[in-house]
């Protein structure tokens, strides 16, 4: 199976055949090509990778050949639909964008789940990370990465209490990082503390063979204390454990990442809280890598708030350093991130990071000032927080003394951390000593293992296990009848590959749209007029997703989702054919044959110029570079002046922007430099073009003009209408 | 129990403050060590059901079959000699394949065979 850009993934063609299928590797992938200076469009960047086959570059890249430069880090985004065949679509969009490190959440309660799951049911917050789910994502993500021309990292977690089970299952399967963590089990999941370590050693063990790459889980304890800034010492101590803990079981340096927030966001002034320690921690942990994760402990239904502190946690990645930047959707303080906010969110990364590329050979931090004397402290403080563990008796004592997640700022205590007792949690008494006899015949393995002396390896007692043969690997399709993807493509059938389409957020035809409405009204009258307004607009179910007053009584902005209740039929839409534009040697060979002369300007009280420039100017690609010779007579031009001119010098043309739209200023205008041109007697001499953002040619045309032209045009398009207007009258004269 | 604590960090840090950084790096991840080579030597030598379901998966048992196969060898006691060890004897014992071993405790057979093993 291959992709076409021009063709969606075929979901039933992709579970073909999943039985078989095999991932093409085993493995992370750091990008290529880093650490070297390369020339991308007009600009030499210092801090990129190879570039991608296919992609979307950002909007403002329009002013620079359309370049995408692909930062040195991995980009991470994090997908949670419940519907592993709508995650497929989302990661084939984010690929194309940027993102080549794909973590999955998984389903709400499954890391209580004493077993491996199977099938493709839907999940909550997330999808059941079973074998077929893994399997059929691997499939898509090995065909995405054919097109984008990268490889991309698949990743999920090995936690809760069946650990082992999942590490062996993505081992198996190709998945290329994971979320391992003993702690997070012990103190977020309260699973019992000697089981999660033990069951740890032979998940990390299995994760080392496989090459999977570790992320640990000490952000959470940003996201659970109250004062996040309050808990960095303990932070550092819990990536250490973690750490030397993975490292001693076997897992290599570069394949364990922390995962570090920096812990405030605005209005804290958290350059002089979080930069000390992130600095403090690049320090301690030279030899792991820094998955740059992003703020979300105070993050709110505001996605312009979410990604300004985004965008901080950005610099702060590129004042340090990261090896992968994690990134969290805008709309995460609303709802389960919807499509186009993991696009953005990986923009925003992808934009701040082309932007501060080589910042630190310009800008170094000043370690003699306040910064040192900060990091020094944090330091200090993480290594009393660990003196402390061990005159207590060690970790599981700590534990139980409500050591972690306490809100004071180490060695500050105020008695509000989280104990666990190491005779309590899920899976207590499930811990079992090995005798002298254990065997276990696989050929990785932690600790102890008799194995029978007639064996070189463990794994001749049984003639290989199944990462020495895949062959072996039992792969189970459905369990559950009616939950499963084959009964949901049922379901959505008439809108998988027909001309019907509803809009979407999540999921195939879910329906929802979002609104965005500015009321005269006090908070709470707003909230209420807007559900109202959705109603009125004919949307179902509709909620507020966010709200903020600009004044107490003046006004206040409310955005609001719904979902709409009818399909499109996308072949009854009247698209009007898009122009063909006539070749470069063409438009030249005409203008050369038959010179042109036009004048242009930006008119009324309008002050943008940029649009008209590059219409104009040879070097943008404008008509100049046709041979069109024009008078420019600039921004905020009237509307006489400009016709005036046009008599004055016998243009051929007017071509007149306008990108102000207030009050319909813009098709007032258009008016009436048609009626001037009446007026005068040259309107049937004289072409009569205008351009803008909000302009198109229908609004155009039904001012009187002879054509418009909007967002996207390129001075090839200007002059080709012009040659082929000019043909069209002449051919009309005669 | 947790305590509550004023921050005393400037009296606790006095045999720290001499410490240049690299030896208060040096430190901490001495600390770091000593902290979890008790957790090491739990792991070495004890084990779990979620670690011997992982070995059974390995041996070529699905999901659903490695389940049952557990419980029984917990029930029987002997978790101590591994899963997949009762698995690989039960085969030989028998003179079937190790699957066939491992199929047949998952339906409940041979369960009395397992007795002898050891």
């Amino acid at each position: 199976m291959k992709l076409d850009p021009n063709k969606k993934l075929d979901i039933k063609e992709l579970l073909q055949d999943l039985e078989s299928y095999r991932p093409r590797r085993r493995g992370w992938h750091w990008r290529e090509g880093r650490n070297k200076n390369r020339k991308i469009g007009d600009f030499e960047y210092h801090e990129t990778s190879e570039g991608l086959k296919n992609y979307i570059p950002l909007p403002g890249s329009r002013g620079f050949n359309y370049i995408d430069p692909q930062p040195d880090c991995v980009v991470t985004t994090e997908i949670a639909s419940g519907r592993f065949e709508d995650d497929i679509r989302r990661m084939r969009m984010a690929a194309w964008h940027g993102a080549d490190h794909i973590m999955v959440i998984r389903t709400m309660g499954q890391s209580h789940i004493d077993s491996l799951i199977e099938g493709t049911t839907q999940g909550i917050g997330g999808i059941a990370v079973t074998r077929k789910q893994c399997r059929a994502t691997r499939k898509a993500l090995d065909m995405i990465e054919d097109e984008v021309g990268r490889p991309i990292n698949f990743h999920s977690y090995i936690s809760g209490v069946a650990g082992p089970d999942i590490a062996v299952m993505f081992a198996e399967e190709g998945v290329n990082g994971a979320h391992q963590d003993p702690q997070y089990n012990v103190l977020y999941r309260n699973v019992n503390m000697v089981r999660s370590f033990v069951d740890a050693c032979e998940a990390k063990k299995v994760m080392a063979w496989a090459d999977i790459l570790q992320i640990d889980g000490a952000h959470n304890a940003n996201a659970t204390a109250m004062k996040a800034w309050k808990v960095r010492p303990e932070l550092m101590v819990q990536h250490a454990i973690n750490s030397i803990f993975s490292r001693k079981v076997g897992i290599k340096p570069e394949n364990i990442a922390l995962s570090t927030v920096p812990p405030t966001a605005p209005p804290a002034p958290r350059m002089r809280i979080d930069l000390p320690y992130a600095v403090a921690l690049r320090d301690f942990f030279s030899e792991y890598k820094m998955r740059a994760q992003q703020n979300t402990k105070y993050m709110e239904s505001d996605m312009r708030e979410a990604t300004v502190t985004h965008t901080l946690d950005l610099l702060i990645s590129r004042l340090t350093s990261a090896d992968i930047q994690s990134t969290i959707t805008p709309d995460e303080g609303r709802n389960v991130p919807w499509h186009y906010n993991n696009i953005a969110a990986v923009n925003t990364a992808k934009q701040a990071l082309n932007g501060m590329d080589g910042l630190r050979e310009m800008v170094k931090l000043d370690r003699e000032g306040p910064l040192g004397k900060e990091v020094r402290e944090l330091k200090e403080r993480a290594v009393l927080f660990m003196e402390e563990i061990l005159e207590t008796g060690g970790y599981f004592k700590a534990v139980e003394n409500g050591f972690f997640i306490d809100s004071g700022y180490y060695p500050e205590r105020n008695g509000d951390g989280i104990p666990r007792q190491i005779d309590g949690g899920i899976g207590v008494g499930m811990i079992f000593e090995r005798d002298k006899d254990y065997f276990a015949p696989v050929s990785v393995h932690y600790g102890y293992n008799n194995i029978p002396s007639e064996f070189k390896k463990a794994s001749d007692a049984i003639g290989n296990d199944t990462f020495e043969d895949p062959s072996k690997i039992i792969y189970i399709d459905e369990l559950d009848e009616y939950d499963n993807v084959n009964t949901r493509l049922a379901d959505l059938e008439k809108y998988y590959n027909t001309n019907t389409v509803k809009p979407e957020v999540e999921w195939r035809a879910d329906g929802v749209v979002a609104t965005t409405i500015f009321l005269p009204l006090d908070e709470r009258t707003a909230e209420f007029a807007a559900i109202k307004c959705g109603e009125k607009l004919g949307l179902e179910d509709v909620t507020v997703v966010h709200k903020q007053a600009l004044h107490p009584s003046e006004g206040t902005l409310v955005e609001i989702k719904g979902k709409v209740i009818f399909d499109i039929n996308v072949n009854e839409l009247v698209i009007p054919e898009k122009v063909q534009t006539l070749s470069e040697e063409e438009i030249r060979e005409d203008i050369s044959a038959k010179p042109m002369f036009v004048v242009a300007a930006t008119i009324g009280n309008d002050e943008h110029s940029v649009g008209m420039k590059e219409t104009l100017d040879i070097k943008h690609g404008g008509i100049e570079g046709f041979g069109i010779k024009y008078l420019y007579l600039g921004t905020s031009c009237p509307v006489e002046k400009l016709v005036d001119a046009a008599i004055e010098t016998n243009a051929d043309a007017i071509l007149a922007s306008t990108i102000i739209t207030h009050d319909d200023v813009h098709t007032k205008n258009m008016r009436k430099i048609h009626d001037l041109c009446v007026e005068k007697g040259i309107r049937d001499k004289v072409m009569l073009v205008v351009g803008g953002t909000q302009v198109t040619n229908e609004i155009a045309v039904e001012a009187g003009m002879d054509a418009g032209f909007g967002r996207g045009t390129h001075g090839i398009d200007v002059a080709s209408y012009l040659v082929k207007r000019r043909r069209e009258k002449h051919s009309n004269e005669n | 129990m947790a305590v509550k604590r004023a921050d005393d960090y400037e009296i606790r840090r006095k045999h720290l403050a001499e410490l240049s950084d690299e030896e208060l790096k040096k430190r901490f991840w001495e600390l770091a060590e000593k902290i979890v080579d008790p957790m090491l030597a739990l792991g070495y030598k004890n084990t779990t059901p979620a670690i011997e379901r992982s070995i059974l998966l390995r041996m070529g048992f699905s999901s659903l079959e490695v389940k049952p196969i557990v419980e029984g060898v917990m029930r029987k006691g002997l978790m101590g000699k591994g899963a997949g060890n009762v698995v690989w004897r039960l085969s030989k014992r028998l003179g079937v394949s190790v699957r066939e071993a491992g199929v047949g405790l998952a339906e409940g057979k041979y369960w009395d065979d397992v007795d002898a093993l050891f």
